[in-house]
């Protein structure tokens, strides 16, 4: 395989397990938040029993939150490395704009997050109670800060906006247009709703496994109904910017559009394909199962609407097979959100949001459901960045004109050794989240004595 | 460069930023990592202590690895590309050995009780493979990434010698850090550490010359040889107070920092002496930093958020050490 093959192989195996984790951590933080916030309530209004459930809540989360943050750390500085190893052109060509966006990141939200994490996680107790819930702010902002500034640049990388090219080099014209770019608002939204739902169905599924084996009564209820809510509210809200956001694609990166949706030929009234097989080679598809009009219908709202074809872009689109699928993923698990969602909540609505009165397949549903977050988002990654090829700056700077020169059998040789560690990786961080799920009283047993001292001082005040 | 305008100065800022990340990371994750490494000489009580006496810390350690390579690769793309291209493997291999140590903290604790022995002996063996990828790294790119028998010699002497220096620095925090038994043993650890790393400095500081001509002609000059001696100098010092301090009682009471303070001071004057060496190249003999630096534009917006935040980050990180300060309890999530 050449190196440009490997490289990007490389660097997509890392951005995929990358991303699996700050999707957690990103609204974990502000779920944390509101988990101590909800406890300090129940505390000062007396409810003992209700206080205790939400402090097991806080507690057992933020260490499935130190977990999540840890890996998404350890992966990012990998990938901080690999923007050098992979694509030394891109910072030679670009570096005047993504230089300063990463500088930022780092600078901004990265420390950010870091230094108040080791408050956050082990100074509870150390510091006052204002000082912690301030450090619990700082981390759940830094994440989110951080989001920003990474999604600016990657949304300049898809629409470049704000630059002027002086003697081959590329220069800012304005930041505000660099950073505010067109497809950012739509991205950014996109992603923080993405990173809530993933979350929203990690703690539903979580809770559900934990009902299902008897176990964590004080703390399931709570989280599952915290979880459930934030799904059923949310996924409405995020097909609608889902939407806004393929509109946008449309406007600004037609080929990617074409890609998802396998369209050929510019044409009118393109019908909506609920399966086929796009083949690069023969330019044409396999097995379709259509709709009439409705793909016209959905992304132009007029049923006549012209959709721009993939052989209006000679060798400057994306593959469409890969994109088709992987944005058909992301939709199907979107609706099964939905399904999942709306059922749930109404169903634990008329079980007065206690559990272990739903029906076991429900929850074994719910359990099934824990990592569907991963899945969307992951898939709809993918169509987001293999829809940009073959460029890595869209319309300017192609992929294969930036890579390194390292010789493919080294690409090779460290791109295994990832992908190993990342699997067994991924392995244990869902068998221990299971493990923590089935066995919450022995992971919160340890700081019992260290919790019920501190409260003894009046610490809930 | 005579008449330095503040354009043609800002790579030399960002070059000092740049090392100072560096020298940061290095002295911080430098006594991570040499925890990490003596934790299979501990017993599993005392693993519990160890980890706790870093565990608050590390993150935000690592995080100046990041701001390091972050500078490299924004402020000197060119460089970035060419470094990270000549040291491809060692920084998978280091990546690797960061990535396996990083999860290793959140790990040990959570998994089943079986399994805390495997992530313990990860921790340590991701310790290792870092600090050693570390000192390879380091013996390359000192030496302008020559090719030949005696440019790989030096970088393997470097690549055993640093995690050494890690090691003595991480007993030095555990002395610091901890009481009683564990810390006794904190002391044997660092004396025998001591006696190596020594080997490693004068054996390094010897042959630098002997693969860099660059580096020789620097140091072997009249009249700079009599002001730089006074870095060897200072070193040896600070290692022979630490050796003497060592033998004391007062490094188990009252003096229990001092040891810890003067590697600092240590890890300091090398660091000087090697930006002495390689300045005003940023890949000796071949980049200098003007010439691999970015626009004087993109540098002066990075400038500006380097000026409001690297205080604000100073002042939160020292926040954290004396939220953290004193020798080290049970650490609990709470």
């Amino acid at each position: 395989m050449d190196a440009l093959i490997l490289a990007r192989m490389q660097f997509a195996a890392n951005i995929t397990f990358h991303i699996l984790f700050p999707t957690i951590s990103i609204a974990l933080a502000w779920v944390l938040l509101f988990f101590r916030l909800r406890w300090r309530r129940a505390s000062q209004r007396g409810d003992a029993a209700r206080a205790q459930g939400w402090l097991d809540a806080y507690r057992f989360w933020t260490k499935v939150f130190a977990l999540s943050f840890a890996l998404g750390v350890v992966s990012g500085i990998t990938m901080s490395f690999q923007f050098g190893t992979n694509w030394p052109g891109f910072m030679e060509k670009v570096g005047n704009i993504a230089g300063p966006l990463l500088g930022y990141e780092v600078l901004t939200a990265f420390f950010l997050e870091a230094g108040f994490l080791g408050v956050m996680l082990f100074g509870h107790g150390k510091v006052g109670e204002r000082v912690h819930l301030m450090s619990t702010f700082l981390v759940a902002f830094g994440t989110t800060l951080s989001a920003f500034w990474i999604l600016a640049l990657n949304s300049w990388m898809q629409t470049p906006a704000g630059h002027e090219i002086v003697g081959g080099e590329y220069h800012v014209r304005s930041w505000l247009a660099v950073i505010f770019n067109p497809s950012f608002p739509y991205r950014f939204a996109h992603m923080l709703l993405a990173s809530a739902l993933t979350c929203a169905f990690l703690l539903t599924g979580l809770s559900a496994w934990q009902v299902l084996r008897g176990v964590g009564r004080r703390s399931a209820a709570p989280v599952m109904r915290t979880g459930l809510t934030l799904a059923a509210v949310l996924i409405p809200v995020q097909i609608f910017v889902g939407d806004m956001h393929g509109l946008n694609t449309l406007k600004h990166q037609p080929a990617k559009i074409a890609a998802m949706e396998g369209v050929w030929n510019t044409e009118r009234g393109v019908p909506l394909l609920l399966f086929a097989i796009p083949d690069a080679k023969e330019r044409r598809n396999h097995y379709e199962i259509a709709v009439p009009k409705l793909a016209s219908l959905i992304l132009t709202h007029e049923a006549d609407g012209e959709i721009r074809g993939l052989n209006d872009f000679p060798d400057a689109h994306p593959p469409p097979l890969p994109m088709f699928f992987a944005f058909r993923i992301m939709v199907g698990v979107g609706v099964l959100m939905l399904a999942v969602s709306w059922l749930g909540c109404w169903m634990l609505r008329r079980a007065k949001w206690q559990p272990q009165q739903l029906p076991r397949l429900l929850l074994w549903g719910f359990a099934a459901m824990t990592f569907s977050g991963w899945v969307a988002t992951v898939a709809g990654w993918y169509v987001t960045e293999i829809g940009r090829q073959p460029f890595i700056v869209y319309g300017l700077v192609r992929t294969a004109d930036v890579v390194s020169a390292v010789p493919s059998p080294m690409i090779g040789l460290t791109l295994a050794l990832y992908v190993t560690l990342y699997l067994a990786l991924i392995v244990a961080y869902v068998t221990v989240l299971k493990y923590m799920a089935e066995k919450p009283d022995a992971v919160l047993a340890t700081e019992a004595g260290a919790i019920t001292a501190r409260i003894a001082k009046g610490g809930a005040a | 460069m005579n008449l330095m305008g503040f354009d043609a100065a800002l790579p030399v800022i960002f070059m000092a930023l740049m090392g100072v990340s560096m020298l940061v990371y290095v002295v911080s994750d430098g006594y991570d990592l040499g925890v990490g490494m003596l934790m299979h000489r501990a017993t599993d009580a005392e693993k519990d202590v160890m980890v706790a006496s870093i565990g608050p810390f590390w993150d935000a350690n690592e995080t100046w690895l990041v701001l390091g390579v972050g500078i490299l690769l924004v402020a000197f793309p060119k460089a970035h590309g060419l470094v990270l291209g000549e040291l491809y493997l060692p920084v998978a291999l280091m990546l690797v050995g960061l990535t396996l140590r990083g999860v290793a903290f959140d790990f040990r604790v959570k998994a089943r009780d079986t399994h805390k022995k495997t992530w313990d002996r990860l921790f340590f063996a991701g310790s290792m493979l870092a600090s050693v990828s570390q000192g390879w790294m380091l013996g390359r790119y000192v030496s302008g990434f020559g090719t030949g028998w005696n440019y790989t010699l030096f970088a393997a002497a470097i690549a055993a010698a640093l995690p050494m220096a890690y090691v003595l620095m991480g007993a030095a925090w555990l002395i610091m850090k901890t009481e009683g038994a564990l810390q006794e043993r904190a002391v044997q650890w660092a004396r025998t550490a001591w006696a190596p790393m020594i080997g490693g400095l004068v054996l390094i500081s010897m042959a630098t010359p002997w693969v860099s001509a660059t580096v020789r002609e620097r140091w072997f000059a009249l009249p700079e040889i009599i002001a730089l001696s006074a870095i060897p100098l200072m070193s040896g010092v600070a290692l022979l107070a630490v050796a003497g301090l060592l033998r004391t009682r007062a490094v188990r009471g009252p003096l229990c920092w001092l040891p810890f303070a003067l590697l600092i001071v240590v890890f300091v004057l090398g660091f000087l002496g090697l930006a002495y060496s390689i300045y005003p190249y940023v890949v000796i003999d071949q980049l200098t930093i003007w010439q691999a630096a970015s626009s004087p534009a993109a540098l002066k917006v990075i400038g500006i958020g380097a000026c409001i935040s690297v205080p604000a980050i100073a002042g939160y990180t020292v926040f954290s050490y004396r939220v953290f300060r004193g020798k080290t309890g049970e650490l609990t999530y709470a």
